[in-house]
């Protein structure tokens, strides 16, 4: 079945009421030999400008499907979209032609990778990959565009841009590189900025280099921004509210103050306990027991009952809903109660 | 046998360069990479003692060294009193059954068409007189219980495991010969938050059960903080600072420490607009040509002239209960809001 596609482009200017990115019961599904993995099993999560959207979760969680899929580069087949709605300034992406779907991709929308090194081109200079941002969206012409480059490569604070603009990915440093691959990513000035774990590869003090420069450029702009990671620091840090992914699906959502002050789904509670952290010593480490699911073959009703420690008897046979705690928390546990409660007491 | 607390490594000035030549026929030496450029530490028993840095501060090189990997250009690694750098041979074999290591990616550090049963029992090969072959199987299984496997997976293959799983595969290896000392090299930053807990606690339970000496090799400061005892700072091959680990987390006096814990993104979110950041410039300069003087010099907002005239030595500074290698080290509680 083919749904009717439109090339109506997402409107500009004011919202409304409308979040600029609404993600609503999103599934992906991916049609493999051994059968069918379900990556994606009904997310929704939304995004106002200037806000940061924290996506948490494990390897396979589903967290960077979900960001494939509003970006609109995932590969199909294998993969499907068998329900849901991507909707960007109210316009539903799914339903786009192709060519609307390449107007809104990369200008509208962009999308920093993990591994920089092998996002960008060896056999290009960075100054030629930057600059052809501009080429191909914008029309310009070399002199312009590298031009253009050489400013954007000022602005993501990479020392001496006009000297290195002919360099090749290979000559710059591991930070460099995450800078030039920002330099690529906002050069068109986007609404919604995708961040799939920017700085896993970098050291810390690069780390905070990089998120500071993210958090600046942000600023300036006023994007979205969705930051993908599974390191409960980065995001205390930087995020405004959180999604905790778990099997395919959200888990837990809340501010972020909330979720670590008090965690409502077991899940994210055992992860919180179980991470050592840098300003306490001597502390006990609780280690979730058992293994993240295996798609192919996920446990019925909660995907963590397998591991959970308040499981009861509905919990392997009902999936829970995600609850709503209050206007801005939701929780995906039969018995987030308890869960509030125990970390009370 | 030695007893608790008794020391049972001394690395003395270590030094490793590795030659860059050039010229394919005429090969000339036209410079080093100085990875590790004189270490010094110890190591007691039942002791952790963590090594911090970012990459290319010369850890890794310094973990090759220490298992006679590579041959050390100079100084020395005493196990037990004998220096491991200059042993060949039957000794070297000897002294190698005494210190192990867990490397970091468990998806290519074990043979995928080796069972669990052969990877695990291979030291046993090498070192015929630590098991007799009958008994081999049983010793095999017995580690595979210690680390928390099922002993009846000993013919299973690694892809059949998980991350976490392999891990303790290759945990079970380092412990096959009864090791004091294990180098473990970054053993938990290749997985998943929820399966690196239960890695670092079989570390210690092993550790006390075994009165295991680990040397920890690791990027990420919280998990070091976590299982060492003792933590020595690296920068460009060199150590710039080292104490206890309350000294090192709550007490930094080395600028380079100080920039790299207020960098640790803590999770709590509570007063992060409090917290102190010090963000470095630039990336640390190449091994091959380090900076005259200190190291850190080109990133260091403290450094006067005097800095890049004279190397400040790894010793005990005014005011401060641990050695650091600044001329102006002064302790700054970067860490801890308020």
């Amino acid at each position: 079945m083919r749904k009717a596609t439109t090339d109506t482009l997402p409107a500009e200017g004011g919202l409304g009421n409308e979040p600029l990115l609404a993600v609503e019961d999103l599934h992906v599904e991916f049609h493999t030999r051994p059968g069918i993995v379900r990556a994606v099993n009904g997310v929704s999560y939304s995004l106002n400008p200037g806000e940061t959207l924290a996506v948490l979760g494990e390897s396979g969680s589903g967290k960077s499907v979900t960001a494939q899929a509003i970006m609109g580069i995932l590969d199909m087949p294998p993969a499907r979209v068998p329900k849901g709605e991507i909707r960007f300034r109210g316009t539903d992406l799914l339903k786009l032609s192709d060519e609307a779907r390449t107007q809104v991709r990369g200008q509208r929308i962009a999308m920093i990778f993990q591994d920089a090194l092998s996002a960008l081109n060896p056999v290009f200079t960075v100054g030629w990959q930057i600059s052809e941002m501009f080429r191909v969206h914008r029309g310009m012409n070399k002199r312009d565009s590298v031009k253009k480059a050489i400013e954007l490569m000022d602005r993501v604070r990479i020392p001496a841009a006009r000297q290195r603009v002919n360099d090749y990915p290979h000559q710059f440093s591991g930070g460099m590189r995450q800078r030039i691959m920002i330099a690529m990513s906002i050069a068109l000035d986007p609404e919604v900025l995708i961040a799939d774990e920017p700085t896993t590869a970098l050291d810390v003090t690069v780390q905070a280099q990089i998120m500071e420069l993210l958090a600046e450029l942000q600023r300036e702009s006023n994007m979205g921004m969705i930051l993908i990671t599974h390191d409960l620091g980065v995001v205390a840090d930087v995020a405004d509210k959180i999604a905790v992914m778990y099997g395919g699906r959200i888990v837990e959502n809340a501010p972020v103050h909330d979720i670590y002050a008090s965690p409502a789904h077991p899940y994210t509670k055992g992860l919180l306990e179980s991470i050592p952290r840098v300003d306490l010593k001597g502390q006990d480490l609780y280690a979730i027991k058992g293994l993240p699911p295996n798609l192919l073959d996920m446990p019925t009703g909660c995907a963590f009952h397998p591991r959970c420690p308040y499981r009861q008897d509905n919990c392997v046979t009902d999936t829970p809903p995600l609850y709503e705690i209050s206007g801005t928390r939701g929780s995906a546990c039969h018995y987030w109660r308890e869960v509030l409660d125990g970390d009370q007491g | 046998m030695a007893t608790k607390g008794e020391r049972i490594l001394e690395v003395r000035d270590l030094v490793k360069h590795f030659p860059l030549n050039q010229g394919i026929v005429f090969k000339r030496q036209i410079g080093a990479i100085k990875a590790v450029d004189g270490v010094s530490f110890d190591l007691d028993r039942g002791e952790t003692l963590g090594i911090v840095g970012e990459s290319g501060c010369g850890k890794s090189t310094l973990a090759k060294v220490l298992m006679a990997l590579e041959r050390p250009t100079s100084g020395s690694v005493m196990i037990d009193g004998k220096d491991i750098g200059r042993a060949r041979g039957g000794e070297l074999k000897r002294m190698r059954r005494n210190i192990q290591m867990v490397m970091q990616d468990p998806y290519t550090s074990l043979n995928p068409r080796m069972t669990v049963g052969d990877i695990i029992g291979e030291p046993y090969d090498i070192h015929t007189e630590v098991a007799p072959k009958g008994d081999r199987r049983r010793k095999v299984q017995e580690l595979l219980e210690v680390v928390g496997l099922n002993p009846d997976h000993i013919n299973r293959y690694p892809h059949q495991f998980s991350g976490g799983q392999r891990q303790r595969i290759g945990i079970a290896r380092g412990l096959a010969l009864q090791p004091e000392i294990i180098v473990c090299d970054e053993p938990v930053s290749a997985l998943d938050v929820s399966i690196q807990a239960q890695v670092i606690n079989l570390l210690e339970r092993l550790q006390n059960e075994f009165d295991l000496a680990y040397i920890f090799i690791a990027h990420d400061l919280s998990v070091v903080r976590h299982i060492s005892d003792r933590v020595a700072v690296m920068y460009l091959g060199k150590i710039v600072e080292l104490g206890k680990d309350t000294e090192i987390y709550d007490k930094p006096a080395h600028p380079y420490t100080q920039a790299l814990l207020s960098a640790v993104p803590v999770p709590d979110p509570e007063g992060r607009e409090q917290r102190e950041r010090i963000i470095l410039q630039g990336d640390p300069p190449s091994p091959a040509n380090p900076p005259s003087g200190c190291r850190f010099r080109t990133r260091c907002w403290k450094a006067q002239e005097i800095c890049a005239e004279e190397e400040p030595l790894l010793q005990i500074r005014e005011g401060t209960a641990h050695e650091s290698a600044c001329h102006f080290a002064e302790t700054h509680d970067v860490v801890h809001v308020g």
